[in-house]
């Protein structure tokens, strides 16, 4: 389509799609995060970024479909992310008094 | 209206994901993420949660941002070291990277085309009454369940985070 047709699309608003690319991207990022970083604390950041890129278009489709599940999916994901990040920063907790280092490249025995 | 916030928001939203992942010091990529999610926040008003913006700041950006600073305190944790990758790792990582998200923005753009526009005030049911009307009625298990989910996490961080008592 010519360009002033797209400009004159875009008073109705953002199409959807806008926000399911952004939710798409930050998941990337994430995962790019997840690989790349050496810090136990940083991967686990990195986690948390994919669960909320998932919320965001968990949003996006419940605007679409216009209704409010989309809403609770995100609300039940968040908690369990809440419960998930107090266990696993507990478990950092550990894995630093029994190994004395964040490097998970130095984490790699299951027993020491 | 909509657009302008929406690319702001997104903007600062895509920045800061990306300042997570190349800050080398944990406390600067948690200041970032704080950043993603209060972003993340301002989107989801433009998409009409209301309740689900004030969850998000209060549960990710307030509870959960606090407990990851209180352990990158707690554990001194300092900027990472880098050991070296290999060089085919170095070479193509980052060309990859951005081809693999050029490449995921053309498929999203090309299976969703006609999604329907976002237009702030055209979806009202996401206060607090609708979600807690569904929440009591259609989701009523899932919600009971979650409060044992959470429960048993809280028994699990004390029990993994305590001291030996000998």
């Amino acid at each position: 389509m010519d360009p002033s047709q797209a400009l004159e699309m875009l008073k109705n608003g953002v199409p959807t799609s806008w926000y399911l690319t952004l939710s798409a991207l930050l998941f990337s990022i994430g995962v790019a995060g997840f690989m790349i970083r050496r810090n136990i604390i940083t991967v686990f950041m990195c986690i948390e970024l994919m669960l909320n890129a998932v919320n965001l278009s968990f949003i996006a489709f419940a605007h679409q479909h216009k209704q409010v599940s989309g809403h609770l999916f995100t609300f039940f994901v968040m908690v369990v992310a809440a419960a998930e990040a107090a266990v696993g920063l507990a478990i950092i907790l550990t894995v630093f008094k029994n190994r004395s280092t964040l490097n998970i490249d130095e984490i790699n025995t299951l027993k020491n | 209206m909509d657009l302008f916030f929406f690319s702001l928001f997104a903007f600062i939203a895509l920045i800061c994901a990306v300042n997570v992942v190349l800050q080398k010091h944990p406390i600067s990529s948690a200041l970032s993420l704080v950043g993603v999610m209060g972003s993340l926040a301002v989107l989801y008003l433009l998409l009409g949660a209301e309740f689900v913006a004030m969850a998000q700041v209060i549960v990710y950006a307030g509870a959960v941002m606090v407990l990851f600073i209180f352990v990158i305190m707690l554990l001194n944790a300092g900027i990472e070291e880098h050991r070296g990758r290999s060089w085919i790792a170095k070479l193509l990582g980052f060309p990859a990277f951005v081809a693999l998200l050029g490449l995921l923005c053309w498929f999203v753009q090309r299976f969703f085309p006609n999604t329907g526009f976002v237009k702030f005030g055209d979806f009202t049911g996401g206060g607090a009454q609708e979600i807690g009307y569904a929440l009591f009625t259609e989701y009523l298990l899932p919600f009971e369940v979650t409060s044992v989910l959470i429960l048993i996490a809280i028994i699990g961080a004390i029990v993994l985070a305590r001291k030996e008592l000998d």
